[in-house]
């Protein structure tokens, strides 16, 4: 019995953190444990229509404010949305120092972006899962248990190092385009060991190429590492206050707010890191 | 870790979330949000220099108002100067047509009354004489009566 309950307690929490699949298996397509053969070339469906739809959500939201804008006396609704882009362009304005059309509004979108997805977190475990099981039940005759439905998605390590790698070739970009290629190679070739010694500084040039191409990636990494860590260790409190019955709801509730500070701060601290990454890239001085 | 073609599509929807949000949500908010606070700025400047014309027109209006007090009471002053001395001259001219009109009334006073004695003088001798000489008439008596006349012609 009690190994019963803890097989169904951790296959709970497994179907919890499993993504719906969708893959193509000899030119039909296939879903979900189906998948498990099919590589990188599986498709998390949850992910992209949940992310995708919070970030058309996003531009639905901040482009209605827009055509709406008035440089008069501003509505309840315009007020609350140039808070927001007020509070980004202020600290874009304060950390990055150089002349871009794209830091600016990528903040935005970064942070919004990433604040309506991590607010999924606080709507309760089992209400979407367990509302799609059913429908896969009654429309498509699927075993509810088949159903996955993961609705965080920067809880998908996917989405989390898509963004971290869109942020990285912006890196790149802007390092090229403001120093150069030459000064790109520079960078990463004659820090932090430097001589006048010519000779000296060709010994030098591996150490330096290692030690910044190390700093260089683990920029983008720790972009990635941190937002999905810290979302998928909230959702998985979640999970496991969700699995304790009656007791479940004080300690829900507790979590939530506290899970409040956590999502708000995690959408701001990655935004910060991109503009703090990308003013960095566009500095010359080392 | 599972990474898998996901990624793709996330890159790809963020890089278009980017663009639209570069393209059609940025510009409009951030224009309108400078435009409105050059507005504010512009108002704020016009409202303090406004106060300061205020301040400036004002202090000119006090000025004035002070000179013209000066000015009012000075001419007060001047009024009441001339006043007193209209006066003072009317009354002097007054005073001397006063005195001037009482001599001419009492020396024509004591012209007629010089000719008014001078006649009733005459007119009481007329009578003495005519009284003396209905009294001569009874009692013809030249000689004792004489010096009676003579002491009554005397004394008018």
């Amino acid at each position: 019995m009690a190994a019963g309950e803890e097989l169904t307690l951790s296959s709970h929490i497994q179907h919890h953190l499993t993504n719906a699949k969708m893959c193509t298996v000899d030119g039909s397509v296939a879903f979900n444990k189906a998948c498990s053969e099919a590589g990188f070339w599986t498709w998390h469906v949850d992910t992209l229509a949940w992310s995708i739809g919070l970030g058309l959500l996003f531009l639905w939201i901040f482009r209605s404010a827009a055509t709406k804008a008035t440089t008069g006396v501003p509505g309840k609704f315009q007020c609350f949305i140039e808070m927001v882009v007020e509070l980004v362009a202020t600290n874009v304005k304060d950390t990055y120092h150089g002349k871009s059309k794209l830091i600016a509004p990528l903040a935005l979108t970064i942070f919004v972006w990433v604040f309506l997805m991590n607010l999924m977190d606080l709507i309760p475990v089992d209400f979407l899962p367990a509302f799609a099981g059913v429908v896969g039940e009654q429309a498509f005759g699927m075993d509810s248990h088949d159903v996955y439905m993961k609705i965080v998605p920067t809880t998908d390590i996917n989405l989390t190092a898509a963004l971290a790698i869109g942020v990285f070739i912006l890196m790149i970009g802007y390092s090229i385009r403001i120093k150069g290629v030459l000064g790109f190679i520079k960078e990463l070739t004659l820090h932090p060991f430097s001589s006048k010694n010519v000779p000296l500084q060709i010994i030098l040039i591996p150490a330096n190429l290692l030690l910044e191409t190390i700093a260089l990636v683990a920029k983008p990494f720790s972009l990635a590492l941190r937002l999905f860590g810290n979302l998928y260790a909230g959702e998985m409190i979640f999970i496991l206050i969700g699995a304790v019955g009656l007791a479940q709801l004080p300690l829900h509730f507790v979590w939530a707010v506290f899970h409040i500070l956590v999502i708000v701060l995690q959408a701001f601290v990655f935004m910060m890191l991109t503009i703090v990454y990308l003013s960095m890239a566009s500095s010359d001085n080392h | 870790m599972n990474l898998n073609a996901t990624l793709i599509g996330e890159l790809i929807a963020f890089a278009v979330f980017v663009l639209f949000c570069m393209k059609f949500v940025w510009p409009p908010l951030i224009n309108a949000i400078e435009a409105r606070q050059k507005k504010i700025a512009d108002g704020l400047a016009a409202s303090d220099r406004a106060e300061k014309d205020l301040a400036l027109a004002q202090d000119k209006a006090k000025d004035q108002l002070k000179d013209a007090k000066a000015q009012a009471a000075d001419i007060i002053e001047q009024a009441k100067k001339r006043e007193a001395k209209m006066l003072d001259e009317a009354v002097h001219k007054a005073n001397a047509e006063r005195e001037n009109i009482l001599a001419i009334g009492r020396a024509e006073l004591e012209a007629e009354r010089n000719r008014l004695r001078e006649e009733l003088r005459k007119q009481v001798a007329a009578l003495a004489v005519a009284g003396a000489e209905k009294i001569l008439q009874r009692s013809i008596d030249e000689a004792a009566h004489s010096d009676i006349l003579e002491k009554l012609v005397q004394e008018l």
